[in-house]
């Protein structure tokens, strides 16, 4: 009976340290879509933390007492074919647990797709893009582009165009939200909004090779005031990006965090979704032009039926 | 020399040469051994041109176990390399060739051959048949697998490893990212091996719907052939998934087609579809044989008959429908929107229920039972608690909107480690236990095996349980280090101590094995579990008919009737008995297949094409050969039978 | 080895049912084979990057010839299976004989097909349709050209072995390989060539 223990102080530990003192980072949001996926994750343990009490104490209740050892030697074990009342009992309650967990995830998933509610500005849009083994951020609104880095204002919904320069990635901010694949041949929409100031890992989650493990940003949070601030100072102290600077940013290999005023994606615009023909790399983009998105949307249900 | 520059390994190290010399060694140890021994003629004519469903059983029981080293060494090579932060002893391409491998090796070579193994050896003698269908066909499928496995083995010291995971997502697995051959023999190695997967599939999907002993009606097979079938039946329609997306996949980085490629209309997302619409079913091939064996060994030991029978195999049906439907859950994160996510997470969900049907099918035929600690119950009781929280775990991540922090985290890793080794390893384990006395005839030691089993069980839980922490942490998985100050190095460190608890406890399923095989008595009962199914109503070892005289069936435990209630299972008397020759083709193909990998892996047309002319021969050969088999005497089988312990009545 | 009277020749032995049933499982593996295919195609089908679409390189003939060829040659196959079951040995090989010429022709005008593609600048690299286009249709044609080998094996064996239970298993299960790439056909037919010149 040692692992029923063992198992149980392991449970118990892990229980422990969700609640402890030392937050684990996506049990810790800083934002409203952080907040949601949090929920829902302490929703689903709690709710499976019943399953499992009731299917341990069961087994436990069961092996106990009907160890041979317990039992006298001419115990001849019945032929019992099943039960259909009792069958139904554990079909029928494992799917109202699935139906509720079904609801919690179509209301969370649909809400954290979205743009987060409650704030009265409009979304910041900034272009995520990924290359062996770096992130490059575009501001297309205030001009300028860093690298390996990203400042964000808080309390405003900000919108990640996301795409990638090479293999797929995964655009990754733990106590802001979920993550989002970047790709070559489109690019996905991630909502995130931060409420805290303060500063935050961000990271590649996608295996993309050589230098995956090192593919990390550090994202910082701050009031309107203090990021239009730093987007002035930008603008008056950075060199502009080059096409030719850009090629050599994009090469295989690590880079620190860098600043430039202008963006790439006036020379090397963003993938159009992969509607139409696929050499779509040509045509200028709006900046979350919406049109993108539904065709987006239309060929995926295409793909996956 | 250019000419051979090509099979050198773009990144050797100490592991590599270490390996090149330790596969120096043993092919030199085999071929003088067996030289020694004089024991060329004993192989070829008892193994290697076997078509016995027993024999090839064995065999890929032996490969298994081989391949679970494998696995299992770059297992341990991992964890240690990540048990401190910052730590050197594996370069980042090192690692990345290792987790790789690791996953192919355990899947697809581990885990897929211990199945068909175990299928392979009891089926047959639990429909109470006297081989399968196809026997010819069988040893093709073993040997298509053995140098499948042998091709993909070999990346290692001769060109290089696979280093874009075991799901190989393009573009990372293209020629752009992905330069060395160690793509190609994933894609080769695989397609080789899952031609003989697909085989196997329609054998046996053909042997248990047209080959049961008189009576056994569908619903009164024993619940492990049921698990075979359902399982064979998701092969035959997800493994030309793999077959097409594999072929793909060779031409994208062959012949510089376009299918995945980021530019020309090629699409990345297609190969992650792909490998899923086949990767999902997969998993449940690998778990419902499980499923079957836990059913056996779980009634055995209860002493009592399986709880629920109906509804184990309508749950095992509903599990395989949507095992097809739920692919996309392994990409929430690749934006196709929360409408055919929330889709996807339901039906991923919906899985929950059949698979907790059966739990509490298991646990109500423990109940009223009279349970007997033996090493296969053992590690069956085992495999229901830790299994429950994998489970539950999965339910976590089918749900959408929180798998988009879980993906591709030490969470996931944790998860279908917890799934995967109580659901199939401790099966295979338990399987190997329960069925070892039919196979050698002697048993394995109890004492070591249940030694290794709390070695195993609980070292699980302890290599695996930090992960959810550490992954809630954000510790993505594939990482070959990571920082100290990111503080996942106490939870790694808690893996790796697991890690060699779990190496411990394989060493002594290994030494028990030899201990057994020196020290176990021979003297055993053809029945020494008091076991329900037709297997054990033959002699220990099985005789190569299996059965002399047919046995009929009129229950789901007609063995067990016959023992408790008289039932009278053998009727009539010996009559001749007519079973397959031998054939050396099969292996012979195999061979030539290995060559037609390896010819493809480095792009060697000449000797591509004298493979295929290789290959095309043998079906030829196979199509023009008269072979009418051949008649066991009935004096021969009164023979048999007498120096076995007397016929059965 | 039991031969049951009652039963066509080809079902006669209980290794001729195993092959039977053995084989329609076969042909089930078939069907998700290029269920997949036809699904890539799909998926793929718009991809064409800088090259030719399908309305651009289909041509109606060459495509229809290659559907009567097939056609027919499921037909004859189905006589020669006829006069099997009637046990007529040599109107049977001469059936097999024309199905096979019948593929053959199938092949030759699907080959000519691939050259006139590749001339149109519709090469196996160009793009992602054209790679599917080619690996469907290829898929098939090297069914086709197994098959001929086959075929050509079965009759081969039915002169010098005449019509057993063994040659006469073959026979049939060879016809239902063939009548299965002639429902495949169809669907390329179909969803291929004229949904892609529409």
């Amino acid at each position: 009976m040692k692992i029923k223990w063992a198992l149980l102080t392991l449970i118990f530990t892990i229980a422990t340290v969700l609640t402890g003192c030392e937050p684990l980072l996506v049990l810790d949001p800083k934002g409203p879509q952080g907040r949601t996926t949090a929920d829902v994750i302490m929703i689903s343990i709690w709710t499976m933390a019943i399953v499992v009490v009731v299917v341990f104490a069961l087994y436990i209740f069961i092996v106990r007492k009907y160890r041979a050892s317990n039992q006298s030697e001419d115990y001849e074990p019945p032929h019992i074919e099943g039960s259909l009342k009792l069958e139904i009992v554990w079909t029928a309650i494992p799917v109202l647990i699935v139906a509720f967990l079904s609801v919690v995830t179509v209301v969370s998933t649909y809400k954290v797709e979205a743009t987060p509610e409650g704030y009265n500005e409009e979304p910041l849009v900034i272009y995520a893009s990924s290359s062996n083994w770096k992130w490059h951020f575009s501001y297309p609104e205030q001009n300028i582009e860093t690298v390996n880095y990203l400042f964000i204002p808080t309390d405003r919904p900000i919108e990640f165009k996301l795409y990638s320069y090479g293999p797929i990635s995964s655009f990754w901010i733990p106590q802001l939200g979920g993550q989002k694949y970047a790709m070559a041949d489109m690019v996905n929409t991630l909502n995130l909004a931060a409420d805290v100031p303060g500063e935050y890992s961000g990271r590649n989650a996608n295996f993309t090779g050589e230098g995956f493990a090192q593919q990390t940003f550090n994202v910082k949070a701050m009031p309107q005031k203090e990021f239009d601030e730093w987007v002035k100072e930008i603008n008056a102290t950075a060199e502009p990006l080059t096409e030719d600077k850009f090629e050599e940013l994009l090469k295989p290999g690590h880079l620190g965090q860098s600043t430039y005023t202008g963006t790439h994606l006036t020379f090397s615009p963003p993938p159009e979704g992969h509607h139409e023909k696929g050499d779509s790399g040509n045509e200028e983009v709006q900046p979350g032009s919406s049109k993108k998105e539904q065709d987006e949307e239309v060929d995926h249900s295409k793909m996956n039926h | 020399m250019d000419f051979f520059a090509r099979f050198a390994v773009p990144n050797p190290g100490p592991t590599i040469y270490a390996s090149m010399v330790a596969i120096a060694l043993t092919m030199v140890a085999i071929f003088v051994g067996l030289t020694y021994y004089k024991k060329w003629g004993y192989l070829w004519r008892e193994w290697l041109t076997t078509v016995d469903h027993k024999r090839i059983g064995i065999m890929y029981l032996i490969s298994a176990l081989l391949m679970l080293f494998r696995g299992g060494v770059d297992a341990i090579m991992m964890r240690a390399q990540t048990a401190v932060p910052e730590n050197t002893l594996l370069g980042a391409q090192e690692y990345n060739e290792i987790f790789t491998t690791h996953g192919v090796v355990m899947i697809i070579f581990m885990a897929m051959a211990f199945i068909m193994a175990l299928m392979n050896f009891a089926v047959p003698l639990q429909i109470g048949a006297r081989d399968v269908a196809f026997p010819r066909l069988n040893a093709l499928s073993f040997w298509l697998y053995f140098f499948g496995a042998m091709l993909f083995n070999i990346s290692f010291v001769i060109g290089g490893s696979p280093d874009s995971g075991w799901s190989s997502y393009f573009p990372l697995a293209g020629t752009e990212y992905s330069e060395s051959v160690g793509t190609n023999y994933y894609m080769l190695a695989l397609q080789i091996s899952g031609l003989g997967t697909l085989i196997t599939g329609i054998n046996f999907i053909t042997t248990i719907l047209k080959m049961r002993a008189p009576g056994m009606t569908l619903m009164k097979m024993p619940m492990f052939t049921w698990s075979a079938l359902i399982t064979n039946l998701i092969i035959v329609f997800a493994f030309p998934v793999l077959t097409v997306a594999l072929l793909m996949g060779t031409m994208d980085r062959l012949f510089a087609t376009n299918f995945f490629t980021t530019s020309n209309g090629g699409m990345d997302m297609l190969w992650a579809n792909l490998f899923w619409v086949w990767g999902h079913p997969e998993v449940y091939i690998l778990i419902l044989p499980a499923f079957g064996i836990y059913s056996e060994i779980i009634s055995t030991f209860s002493r009592r008959n399986l709880y629920g029978y109906k509804s184990m195999v309508i749950s095992m049906v509903a599990i395989s429908v949507l095992s097809f439907l739920v692919w996309v859950h392994h990409f929430f994160t690749m934006g196709q929107g929360a409408l055919v996510n929330s889709i996807f997470s339901i039906t991923t969900m919906a899985i929950a229920v059949p698979t907790g049907i059966k739990i509490f099918n298991w646990l109500f035929t423990l109940r009223k039972g009279k349970i007997v600690f033996t090493t296969p119950m053992l590690y069956s009781l085992g495999f229901i608690p830790i299994f429950t929280i994998g489970g539950v775990t999965g339910v976590m991540l089918g749900m959408a909107s929180a798998d988009y922090q879980y993906h591709n985290t030490m969470f996931l890793v944790a998860h279908f480690h917890l799934v995967i080794i109580p659901g199939v390893v401790f099966a295979m384990i338990a399987g190997l236990f329960y069925w070892w006395p039919k196979m050698f005839g002697f048993m394995l030691n109890e004492r070591l095996g249940k030694w290794s089993f709390w070695f195993i069980a609980i070292s699980v839980c302890v290599t695996f349980f930090p992960m959810f922490i550490s992954g809630l942490d954000g510790q993505a998985r594939r990482m070959y280090t990571y920082s100290e100050s990111t503080g996942f190095g106490i939870w790694n460190l808690i893996s790796f101590i697991g890690a060699i608890g779990l190496a411990i406890g394989f060493a002594l399923i290994v030494y028990n094995i030899y201990y057994s095989i020196r020290y176990s008595t021979r003297e055993i009962p053809a029945d020494p579990w008091d076991a329900r199914s037709l297997e054990w109503a033959t002699h220990s070892p099985v005789p190569e008919y299996n059965f002399a005289i047919v046995p009929e069936v009129d229950s789901t435990e007609a063995f067990w009737d016959y023992k408790k209630k008289g039932y009278k299972l053998f009727k009539g008397k010996y009559e001749p008995i007519h079973m397959p020759n031998n054939s050396g083709v099969p292996f012979l193909m195999g061979l030539v297949f290995f060559v037609w990998g390896f010819a493809f892996v480095f792009g060697m047309w000449i000797f591509a094409v004298i493979a295929s002319i290789g290959i095309a021969a043998c079906l030829a050969h196979r199509s023009f050969e008269k072979d009418h088999g051949r008649y066991i005497s009935v004096e021969e089988i009164e023979k048999t039978e007498k120096d076995l312990g007397g016929a059965k009545e | 080895m039991k031969v049951d009277h009652s039963l066509p020749l080809e079902y006669g032995t209980e290794q001729n049912r195993l092959n039977i049933l053995g084989f329609w499982i076969f042909l089930g593996a078939e069907i998700a084979l290029f269920g997949t295919l036809f699904a890539s195609y799909f998926t793929l089908v718009d991809r064409t990057g800088s090259g030719p679409t399908g309305a651009e390189i289909f041509e109606i003939t060459p495509v229809l010839i290659e559907t009567i060829l097939l056609l027919t040659s499921s037909f004859t196959i189905g006589l020669g299976i006829h006069a099997m079951r009637l046990g007529k040995a040599k109107a049977m090989i001469t059936f097999f004989a024309i199905t096979l010429l019948l593929g053959l022709g199938f092949l030759g005008v699907e080959i000519y097909d691939f050259i006139v593609y590749i001339h149109e600048g519709a090469t196996l690299q160009t793009s992602g349709f054209t790679a599917i286009l080619f690996l469907t249709l290829g898929t098939h044609g090297a069914h086709v050209t197994f098959g001929l080998f086959w075929g050509a094996f079965i009759i081969l064996q039915v002169i010098k072995r005449g019509l057993t239970p063994e040659t006469a298993n073959k026979a049939f299960i060879f016809s239902l390989y063939w009548h299965f790439l002639d429902v495949v056909w169809i669907f390329i037919f179909s969803f291929v060539f004229l949904k892609g010149m529409m």
